[in-house]
């Protein structure tokens, strides 16, 4: 008996489906498998785990929190950078924040709700004020300036509403009046600047609609390379960045050694026994593994209790 | 030794080392499409699969089969994804959901590779490695015998023949993509990809927190999905995740991975047409477009414009410490110029510019070098339109390659051309009209309309990356997108397919005076200006409306 075409056609389809499958699908990962079982491959292939005093702590590759329970940094260890992998460093949660370079207003929280020490679910910072906020706390927890330009010196984006008739080219010459869209009121105390051209700036209130005005950030005098390096105040894609750049280990030092009892120095000589240069010269950037550094230290500099 | 310099020795080692590939791989892959002879393990694919390896095929023939494998593929995966809690290796997750299953079934078939669901908590091994990643070898082997046949097309002489699909299909998976894939995998390996069974392995941390770390056979997929300019994640963080890009040299593996084959291809056709300089002038304009997008992309994202990229200090949300800003630029440059759609950072992030750059490559139709295959055929279609134009301007019948391009011809490039731009264009029309639509948005203003058209953009085009920002894991998202993958992926091979058949049947037209050079530099320069009119013509007013009004104040 011969089939219509068609029924041919499909039938051949499906056992090149299975067929393939087989090929590629099984055969080659099992493959590629067992060349992994090869001493020297099979640490990798495994996950790259480390041990610490007989125990495994962790992946080579993959970046951990180093904070008590709180979420508080550890002073006598060196911080890894902000994470958006579910509550940070969570392997089964990789990812990203994904929000844009132009998402600079929060959305304020309800104070009812505030006041009755609940979270408010529809609030969201903006990712300029995680940006300045992260700063803020690097800075002060390394005793460096916290200060950056578009933050105000309470750490939230430096961000205005200004409302108002808009002229030919977009601004608004004479404004009628201005808001200080990411300082809440009965948050903060007084806006970050007292007044903009010549009126003075009102704290946001939580529920009002302020998208009639004009947003306008404000750069303001904060040092362009500021204390606190960029990889300190950005999280990485995958959230399980394992390192950080030599700057931001470099304002940890002193902070870690007086952590530990030892002088800056001797934490500043192992920052740099386990800085990576570029790789081949020129792939990649200068880095350094913050679990492979908090081992050794931890190994050099046991601290008490 | 700067950035700037570090990032540009980066950017040009790539450039080396693809064209140093070019004619080995190119000449390697013209004999395995051109060879008589089958081997062994060959011949006994086909007699399991069933079909006569010498049988030529028409074009329509030929397209039959392309969708009859590709159906069943869709088919095959989506059961597989719903019955995987039933299976062996499934890491006790659930059946994938039916509209997710099916969006990343029809994803994962067009060389697409749109997530819409997270690697880590929703994909068991098996379903990865023997569903995803096969389609990974075999979408790729499909687009290559797609443009082999249109190559056929021009090379061969009043033919009704293109060649044999499933000859095609298996002599690519085998013979091409197999040797290179399983090498890659073990030098992934060596950087410090994982490639194992086990299931998550709960640490305690060092300070004393838990975490539990993944496991997979993930370097043999991650090479295939670079190499076959796929781009679909082991993990949800895709390329950035440290096990599936561990250090800064498997970056530049994973890039160079991805351009291997497109730019390759070019020689394979300047082969099979009997003159390599033709090769090297497509070579030449995907070379131009690519160069000049890829610096404009770092240019954008080291200059770090914007009020965020200001406040930080540079472009780093969403990039890791290893990449760094510049690395991660040229990744992103080569994932959406190709139809990869892999990332190593997150362009939803990026600087306005920097991300309307990875757009305009999208929409460039992925022709520089594009997709395995779809990058070749697109760019032909290109040099078809091209050829066209110069020919209106002088009044000639236009040829190419000593075939025509008469009304017939014309016609199905043209048509080849509108439907990508119709669907990302009414897709993402729909999209903003609805609440369904707007409901995924994680950015407001320009920014979320950015979003949406990226979104449509990179489904139609059959790209991948997303700005991930938006949330597209819902029935309308899934199912829309999922329309978009398949006719952006099979509408266009049955054109193209269609214009094989066309330009096989006519004879030769030899070169006259008056024949225009397609392989001087002046033809180059003229296929590099009709590819950005006919895009800017498209696209800026939607660009305007998006990243454009974002980025500048």
């Amino acid at each position: 008996m011969r089939l219509p075409t068609w029924t041919r056609r499909h039938l051949a389809a499906v056992r090149a489906v299975l067929v393939l499958t087989v090929v590629l699908g099984l055969v080659y990962p099992l493959a590629v498998f067992a060349v992994g079982q090869i001493p020297g491959l099979k640490g990798n292939a495994d996950g790259s785990y480390v041990k610490a005093g007989g125990r495994t702590v962790g992946s080579d590759l993959i970046g951990q929190s180093f904070t008590d329970k709180d979420g508080k940094p550890l002073k006598q260890y060196f911080q890894s950078r902000p994470s958006n992998a579910g509550d940070g460093y969570d392997a089964m949660a990789s990812g990203a924040g994904n929000l844009g370079p132009e998402d600079i207003v929060d959305t304020l929280p309800d104070p009812a709700l505030a006041k009755a020490g609940k979270e408010d679910e529809n609030a969201r910072q903006s990712l300029l004020t995680q940006v300045c906020e992260r700063s803020k706390d690097a800075g002060e927890l390394d005793g460096v300036d916290g200060s950056r330009p578009f933050c105000t010196p309470g750490g939230v984006g430096a961000v205005l509403a200004v409302f108002g008739t808009r002229s030919a080219n977009g601004t608004v010459p004479h404004p009628t009046r201005v808001v200080s869209l990411n300082e809440q009121e009965g948050v903060v105390k007084a806006p970050f600047i007292a007044t903009y051209r010549g009126l003075p700036v009102q704290l946001a209130r939580f529920g009002q609609d302020y998208a009639k005005g004009l947003t306008v950030p404000i750069k303001g005098d904060a040092p362009a390379h500021p204390a606190v390096p960029t990889d300190a105040v950005t999280a990485s894609g995958s959230g399980l960045d394992p390192h950080i750049s030599p700057a931001y280990a470099g304002i940890q030092v002193n902070r870690v050694a007086q952590a530990r009892g030892v002088s800056p120095a001797q934490v500043r000589t192992l920052v740099g026994e386990h800085r990576s240069g570029r790789g081949a010269g020129f792939t990649g950037e200068p880095r350094v593994n913050v679990l492979e550094l908090n081992m050794a230290l931890d190994a050099a500099f046991p601290t008490r209790g | 030794m700067s950035t700037t310099v570090a990032g540009i020795l980066f950017a040009g080692s790539l450039v080396l080392a693809v064209a140093v590939a070019y004619r080995p791989l190119g000449d390697y892959m013209y004999r395995v499409y051109s060879g008589e002879k089958d081997s062994r393990v060959e011949r006994g694919l086909y007699r399991l699969i069933g079909v006569k390896s010498g049988a030529e095929q028409t074009w329509a023939t030929y397209a039959r089969s392309v969708l009859a494998f590709s159906v069943v593929s869709i088919l095959f995966l989506y059961l597989l994804q719903r019955v995987q809690d039933k299976l062996f290796l499934s890491l006790g997750f659930a059946p994938v959901k039916p509209d997710q299953a099916w969006n990343t079934a029809v994803s994962f078939v067009t060389n697409t590779n749109w997530q819409s669901y997270s690697g880590e908590t929703t994909m068991g091994y098996l379903v990865q490695m023997s569903g995803l990643a096969v389609q990974n070898f075999v979408s790729a082997a499909v687009g290559m015998a797609v443009a082999i046949a249109l190559v056929r097309g021009f090379a061969r002489r009043r033919s009704d023949h293109l060649g044999n699909f499933w000859v095609d299909l298996t002599r690519g998976s085998i013979r091409i993509l197999l040797p290179i894939a399983f090498v890659g995998a073990v030098l992934l390996i060596a950087g410090g990809l994982v490639q194992n069974f086990a299931d998550p392995h709960s640490v305690t941390t060092l300070v004393g927190g838990q975490q539990q770390i993944p496991g997979g056979p993930v370097a043999s997929q991650e090479v295939i999905k670079e190499l076959g300019t796929n781009g679909g994640g082991f993990y949800n963080a895709n390329a950035a995740h440290p096990f599936e890009n561990a250090a800064t040299w498997t970056n530049w593996l994973e890039i160079f991975l991805i351009l291997v084959i497109p730019f390759a291809l070019c020689r394979t056709f300047g082969r099979m047409v009997g003159q390599n300089r033709q090769g090297y002038a497509i070579a030449g304009v995907m070379a131009t477009i690519a160069i000049i997008s890829i610096t404009l992309v770092n240019v954008f994202q080291l200059i770090h414009h914007g009020t965020v990229p200001v406040a930080a200090g540079g472009a780093m949300e969403g990039v890791e410490a290893r990449f760094g800003v510049s690395n991660s630029a040229t990744f992103a440059g080569a994932t959406t110029l190709t139809s990869t759609g892999a990332v190593d950072s997150f362009h939803d992030s990026y600087t306005s510019l920097g991300g309307m750059m990875t757009m305009f490559n999208m929409q460039l139709g992925e022709v520089a070098p594009g997709g395995v295959g779809s990058g070749l055929y697109g760019m032909l279609v290109l040099a078809v339109i091209t050829v066209f134009v110069a020919g209106l301007m002088v009044g000639r019948t236009p040829e190419y390659l000593g075939k025509k391009i008469g009304p017939r011809e014309i016609k199905f490039a043209a048509s080849y051309f509108l439907i990508t731009p119709i669907l990302v264009l009414c897709g993402t029309a729909a999209a903003i009209a609805t609440t369904s639509g707007r409901d995924g948005l994680l950015n407001g203003g320009a920014h979320g309309l950015s979003e949406i058209l990226y979104a449509f953009t990179s489904a139609s085009n059959n790209n991948g990356s997303a700005f991930a920002g938006l949330t597209v894991n819902t029935v309308w998202y899934d199912t829309a997108l999922g329309l978009c993958m398949a006719f952006g992926r099979f509408v266009p091979i049955i054109f193209v397919l269609a214009l094989a058949g066309s330009l096989a049947k006519q004879g030769g037209t030899p070169a006259s005076e008056g024949t225009l050079p397609t392989h001087r530099p002046q033809f180059v320069g003229m296929v590099v200006g009709v590819t950005v009119v006919l895009v800017a013509l498209t696209f800026l007013p939607a660009l305007a409306l998006g990243p454009l009004a974002e980025g500048i104040h």
